[in-house]
């Protein structure tokens, strides 16, 4: 239905060996499905259903609570990101900079949605909730880069920089 | 480690951050003393780094090892400053030198002129703290800092957070000390009680009931925990303090784990947080290394360590019953109080939660006595409160004023007034969950009473200026969009409430509202104010019912007359060419990315409305102001 | 026991410390409503329907999950009250699909109930699009989430009763949904059928899949030959069906209204009970007195089955060879029944009436097929029998009693009590202790009785000490073979009833609302009939039956023979938690 993965899982024997670790590590702790899941995420950078169940089965809870545990927050990825991640904040002090035109101004540049990656797998939008940098707002981020003070027709030229 | 230790320490470090308190010639001569000539300060908060300031810091350190001065010159990489928005700031002991806005090539002067030949690059210094004279004055002189009192920041953007022994050198664990070694938690308990300190998170409960409760609850396993899951966006005043001041956090949450009774802790932060997440870890790390956490804390006995859990992105989650379900591993719904997390909290134990500000209190009202807290701020509201200054506003950043510092004093004075010479509207405190003070209350003293009486809330302390530009329907819109899509979904006042005032909101900004959608909102606003679950639910109308109290001529302008008075709301506007000024130059034809703009070259250019997407592309491009919207 | 006082609507009343407002409020005769709450299920204070207002508390406050106090004024009738009710009630239909003319929960849906009561507007506030998918993947169940409330029974149930979990909810907000890991059909997942979700659900959103219809053309087919048989407990709930009260026996209407339907033999399912008993019971001596593996556990209940399937495959040797009654029923009627009345099986068209859902997935089981065709045609639940009683017109109430056809009418006491927990394990203690000691000297077996979840006894039958336990839901089944596992528990025999109580509280039973089973212990009510039942007849044991007699003489030979062996045991599944199908 929805949230089904349709690329396939490419998980590499090296990546099952870290999570069965990081299973380890949070199987006796109390309320460890939340760091396994960030940890999970770090080594494949979404969940699929390949490594929810691993987890499932790892910490001893059933996979309905593991994915609604993975749904429910919005950090949680079940499908797989772009190679450059885009991240333009809609929190209060960037939308009412003009934020939300940042965000057009990406969407029609890459002709996605936030929330989607382009289909050479080469970029995703998303949006988030405040990075904390609101002197430099409106802000985008491209994976670790952060653009602040933004205007929509600068947007273009920035991403190009990333081909 | 004991007290002699903890005090060695103290002695050893005190002059080197004394230095960056004390300006002109005392401080001269205090930092020949510590042995370093000229201590620079480079902004490592989360603001400034996204500015780069690693890079300034990188800069100065190659500039000064190439000079050789490296010996000479202590860099301290410190916490956020406050004033985010001149970014990456970069400061000068012991002169007090405020440069903002620092490249890598400016801090080779900085090294090159200042550093070396002792001559403050004016021409780089934040332009308040150059005097028409020539002459400049410190930082704190600024009205950016004149009107503060910082007690819960400071530290931010004086020590090196990643240093133990620098937050030990301003007095760091002698509160925790004096609590182990000479009082009693109940003691404790009543001298937080005394200070009348309320929760900084939101709602405003006073913090030492809070401690009674946990205490006097029954239970051999306590915990406590540090709600550092600053979700308002636009506020990011817990960020700072964990990145700037992270021991502060510590030491109250071990002295409060002895006043209850309890021998583990948790802090819930952010995941959006990284540099604060490790600085924390690094603080975690230094505070067990040196005895300050774990078992037997100063050799009093007390047993007590903390882990930090990262939130995932949920809003919810600074909610207290949702934290703690979320720190056990679960979807972060809140749950119905009683029974209170002071009975029944964190797996099921008696928990005391206070956020990150409010602990950032707690050792300095130990170590200066309840008496010298509750002097300050209004009669129901103690202390002070540190706010995080967005929006349109010039100095865009962090700053903590006494409970009663008008909302104007805070705008105009400390903010640095509208920029652009727009006028003021309103200010947004409390984020989704508080609401918006107009031009009319702006010489209101802000305390949790003022602030509610007019219909909004302190919240964690995010105020978010609104100028004239900024339609008010619009701004409750985007508050309204932010808690459907943060709502756990599990009470139905908030899953199915938040959405039905979203679409009527939609409505009216689409044009196509009605008289009677006003009184819908109103009841379904009343509805969810009293019969959601959880404190979300409960103040997610609070946008838009102040906005209703002190706007609600927009609302009536968007509805009666389909018009949005600050030309925001899309659907009610339209563009239009102004035959007589258009050259037909094409520019804005050739730009429109409807093809809604036809016309020859030479010739006045007209938009087809019905194909007009209202990018507004046109109006930007214009050379000749030939296009309007109304 | 500490009882503290406190006043709702200014009725004073007493309780004791530790109730709930909405305990209080009923022990004041005041009923307060409620959607999410559900004794023994959910308490989650979601809903918010049961607001009420507390002198001095701020805001409204859920009357589910609020302790009562000393010295509390509760008033649970003022206009905010009645306001607040109406609006959650409205906002709850502005995302409802209303086709509530032809719900089958229409008179039996609580949100019904309640927008009436309130006099909720349903169109106030803009309605949703009713566009969710509909999850019919299972021969058992059918979700639409478009008519969901979000009460999270379901959930609860599944997880917390049952601790099978394979619904939980999606995402949040307004986007939340029950469903499955990645909301994938349930027909993919480790459910195990038992339908306790349906029984909770206040709604139409979780109904069992409808046979009805090829019923009705069966019925209507003259080259086929019907047969209806009624499994134990329908007995004492389909009267529930036409408003008789909880626990009333209506044997002798529900024989003559099924008669109306139009079938050509209506038999009663207790035949097969008994004759699970003799072959279970014999299994069980030849288990202890051989060395087979033990404890062994029975194996009549379908929902426990598949479960063992899923999460406890290394479980199967443990479970009873023996097919449940049902399948037994199916063997017999298909094989000796057709063979003895010359009908080509295929002509036969065998209907069960059953408490259950499970037993719509077993009938369609690939290892207990005969040949070319299912034992069992169709599994009806109790729910779809009184539906087609009263589509048929008949009025139920008035009919007189009548008896079940030849040959397959007459069973045991023992048989009967097959429909409550515990009651396999007596009518096989019975059975077991004439075999082994040549009598059975009390044959009420008290100490397995009851509705509790777990229950141990030993009994001394063939001078030797067996072990017995008893656990119905699923949660207590999990915790109980936990035990076992980690050697900390040890028995010969176990009995295993999915749902709570046993089947008189099965997934296929008439639906209850909340407002009844918050305060009502019904499945204690239930069972009290069927054992009246028992205790009114003078053949008390299976064995004892004569149509035991028949069945043995004329062609299954002895317990455990060939054609016993080849009719009425079967074979299980490994399935594992991940069955994807």
């Amino acid at each position: 239905m929805t949230e089904k993965t349709v690329i396939p899982f490419q998980g590499t024997p090296e990546q099952e060996a870290q999570l069965k670790e990081v299973i380890a590590k949070h199987h006796d702790q109390p309320g460890g499905l939340m760091p396994t899941l960030q940890e999970a995420q770090g080594i494949y950078g979404y969940l699929p259903i390949e490594v929810q169940k691993m987890i499932a089965d790892g910490l001893g809870v059933s996979l309905s609570e593991v994915f609604g545990v993975a749904t429910f927050y919005s950090q949680f990825s079940l499908t797989p990101k772009g190679k450059h991640r885009i991240s333009v904040c809609l929190g209060t002090a960037c939308y009412v900079k003009g934020s939300d035109k940042i965000l057009e101004a990406v969407e029609a540049k890459l002709g996605i949605k936030s929330g989607e990656c382009t289909a050479d797998g080469m970029f995703s939008i998303d949006s988030c909730r405040c990075v904390g940098a609101c002197g430099l707002a409106p802000v985008m981020l491209v994976d670790e880069d952060v653009y602040g003070k933004l205007k929509p027709d600068q947007v273009a030229k920035i991403l190009d920089s990333y081909k | 480690m004991t007290i002699e230790e903890l005090n060695k320490i103290k002695v050893a470090k005190a002059d080197i951050v004394k230095v960056r308190t004390i300006i002109a010639e005392e401080g001269e001569k205090l930092a020949k003393e510590t042995g370093y000539r000229k201590q620079v300060l480079v902004c490592g908060g989360t603001g400034c780094q996204s500015s780069h300031s690693m890079d300034v810091l990188k800069a100065l350190k190659d500039e000064l090892a190439a000079q050789g001065i490296a010996d000479e010159i202590l860099v301290v990489r410190t916490g956020c400053f406050g004033l985010c928005s001149l970014g990456p700031i970069v400061i000068v002991y012991p002169e007090g030198a405020f440069y903002a806005q620092a490249t890598p090539e400016g801090i080779k002067r900085i090294v090159d002129e200042h550093l070396v030949k002792g001559e403050i690059c004016k021409d780089l210094l934040y332009k308040e703290t150059v005097h028409e004279d020539g002459s400049i004055i410190s930082l704190y002189e600024t009205n950016f800092y004149r009107k503060q009192k910082r007690i819960a920041l400071r530290n931010c953007g004086v020590i090196d957070p990643e240093d133990i022994e620098e937050y030990i050198a301003t007095d760091g664990y002698q509160a925790l000390y004096k609590v182990l070694d000479s009082m009693t938690p109940d003691e404790v308990v009543n001298e937080v009680l005394e200070s009348g300190i309320r929760g900084r998170g939101g709602a405003g409960f006073p913090t030492g009931r809070k401690w009674m409760f946990t205490k006097d609850a029954p239970g051999d396993v306590k915990y406590v925990a540090c709600n550092a899951d600053e979700g308002d966006p636009g506020a990011f005043m817990d960020r700072s303090i964990l990145e700037g001041d992270p021991h502060a956090v510590i030491e109250a949450m071990t002295i409060a784990s002895y006043a209850v009774g309890a021998h583990q802790g948790y802090v819930y932060v952010r995941a959006e947080y990284p540099v604060a997440v490790n600085r924390l870890q690094i603080a975690l790390d230094q505070a067990r290394e040196y005895g300050l956490l774990g078992k037997n804390i100063l050799g009093k006995g007390h047993d007590f360590d903390i882990e930090i859990r990262l939130g995932a992105g949920a809003f919810v989650c600074g909610e207290e019953t949702a934290l703690l379900t979320s720190i056990e591993g679960n979807r972060g719904e809140p749950r119905p109080r009683p029974p209170f997390p002071a009975v029944k909290g964190l797996f099921g134990k008696p928990t005391l939660l206070n956020n990150v500000e409010t602990y950032a209190n707690i050792a300095q009202i130990i170590r200066k006595g309840a008496s010298w807290y509750n002097a300050m701020g209004t009669e129901k509201s103690k202390g002070t409160k540190v706010f995080a200054l967005g929006g349109k506003i010039t100095n865009v950043g962090l700053v903590e004023i006494p409970m009663g510092t008008t909302l104007r004093e805070i705008i105009e004075e400390i903010g640095g007034g509208i920029p652009d010479g727009k006028a003021f509207k309103a200010a947004q405190t409390g984020g989704p969950s508080g609401g918006c003070i107009p031009a009319q209350h702006i010489d209101t003293p802000i305390d949790y009473e003022s602030l509610a009486a007019l219909g909004s809330m302190m919240g964690s302390g995010g105020l978010i200026v609104m100028d004239e530009d900024n339609c008010m329907v619009d701004v409750s819109k985007f508050y309204l969009n932010f808690t459907v899509d943060e709502s756990c979904g599990k009470c139905t006042p908030c899953r199915v409430g938040t959405r039905k005032l979203l679409q009527l909101l939609e409505k009216i900004t689409d044009g196509k509202g009605e008289m009677e959608d006003l009184e819908k909102i109103q009841d379904l606003a009343t509805h969810m104010k009293t019969s959601s679950l959880c404190a979300l639910g409960q103040s997610a109308p609070n946008p838009v019912l102040s906005t209703l109290q002190y706007f609600g001529d927009e609302y009536l302008a968007h509805i009666k007359d389909k018009r949005c008075p600050s030309g925001v709301c899309k659907n009610l506007l339209q563009y239009e060419i102004i035959a007589d000024k258009c050259k037909g130059c094409t520019l804005c034809a050739r730009n429109c990315p409807a093809n809604a703009i036809t016309g020859t070259v030479k010739n006045p250019h007209v938009i087809d409305t019905t194909k007009c997407i209202k990018c507004g592309v046109c109006m930007n491009n214009c050379k000749f102001g030939a296009i309007i919207k109304k | 026991m500490e009882m503290i006082h406190l006043k709702i609507n200014g009725i004073p009343v007493e309780v004791p410390a530790g109730s709930t407002v909405l305990e209080a409020a009923k022990a004041a005769n005041v009923d307060i409503p409620t959607l999410c709450y559900l004794k023994d299920v959910n308490c989650i204070g979601a809903c918010r329907i049961c607001v009420v207002e507390i002198t001095g508390a701020r805001g409204l406050v859920a009357a589910c999950t609020h302790p009562a106090a000393e010295g509390m004024e509760v008033f649970t009738n003022t206009p905010k009250v009645r306001k607040s009710r109406k609006t959650t009630l409205e906002l709850l239909l502005s995302n409802h699909k209303k086709k509530c003319l032809s719900c089958v929960r229409a008179n039996n849906c609580e949100l019904q109930k309640l927008s009436v009561a309130y006099g909720a507007d349903e169109d106030r506030f803009q309605a949703e699009e009713m566009d969710k998918p509909i999850d019919d993947s299972t021969p058992f169940l059918v979700r639409d989430n478009n008519k969901c409330i979000q009460c999270m029974r379901c959930v609860a149930a599944c997880k917390n009763v049952q601790s099978v979990s394979v619904i939980g909810n999606i995402r949040r907000g307004f986007n939340v949904h029950v469903g499955s890991a990645f909301d994938a059909p349930l027909a993919s997942t480790a459910c195990v059928g038992c339908g306790q979700c349906i029984v909770s659900c206040p709604v139409g959103a979780l109904t069992e899949k409808s046979s009805e219809k090829k019923v009705w053309d069966a019925i209507a087919d003259p080259e086929k030959k019907v047969i209806f048989f009624t499994a134990p407990s329908i007995r004492a709930t389909l009267g529930e069906e036409f408003g008789n009260p909880i626990g009333t026996n209506v044997e002798g209407k529900m024989v003559a209204a099924i008669r109306r339907l139009g079938p050509d033999q209506v038999f009663n399912m207790d035949v097969t009970a008994d004759l699970t008993i003799v072959e279970e019971a014999n299994e069980l001596i030849e288990r202890i007195t051989k060395g087979g593996t033990l404890p062994m556990f029975t194996s009549c209940c379908p929902g426990w089955v598949k479960f063992c399937e899923h999460y406890y495959p290394d479980f199967l040797p443990h479970l009873s060879s023996c097919k449940s009654p049902q399948q037994m029923f199916g063997a017999v009627l298909k094989s000796y029944y057709a063979q003895k009345n010359n009908i080509d099986p295929k002509n036969l068209f065998v209907v069960s009436v059953i408490p259950c859902t499970a037993k719509k997935f077993e009938v369609t089981r690939e290892e207990q097929r005969n040949g070319d065709f299912d034992d069992v045609d169709v599994a009806l639940t109790t729910r779809e029998l009184g539906r087609m009683i009263r589509e048929a017109g008949i009025d139920f109430n008035s009919l007189p009693d009548e008896k079940f056809d030849d040959p397959f009418e007459v069973a045991s006491g023992a048989g009967a009590i097959f429909g409550a927990t515990g009651g396999v394990m007596e009518a096989a203690l019975r059975t077991a202790a004439v075999k082994l000691d040549g009598k059975c000297e009390a044959l009420e077996f008290t100490e397995v009785r009851g509705t509790k979840g777990i229950k141990e006894a030993s009994y001394t039958v063939g001078g030797v000490n067996v072990k017995v336990a008893v656990a119905s839901g699923l949660a207590n089944a999990r915790e109980l073979i936990d035990g076992i596992i980690k050697g900390e528990k040890d028995y010969q025999f176990v009995e295993i009833m999915a749902c709570p109580g046993g089947c008189i509280n099965g997934g296929g039973q008439p639906v209850q609302s909340d407002s009844v089973r918050n305060f009502v212990d019904l499945k204690a009510i239930r069972a009290k009939a069927l054992y009246d039942a028992d205790s009114s007849m003078e053949l008390r044991m299976s064995h004892e039956s004569p149509v035991m007699d028949l069945l043995y003489n004329e062609f299954f030979e002895a317990p455990g023979a060939h054609n016993a062996h080849k009719y009425l045991h079967t074979t299980y599944v490994p399935r594992g938690k991940y069955p994807e199908n």
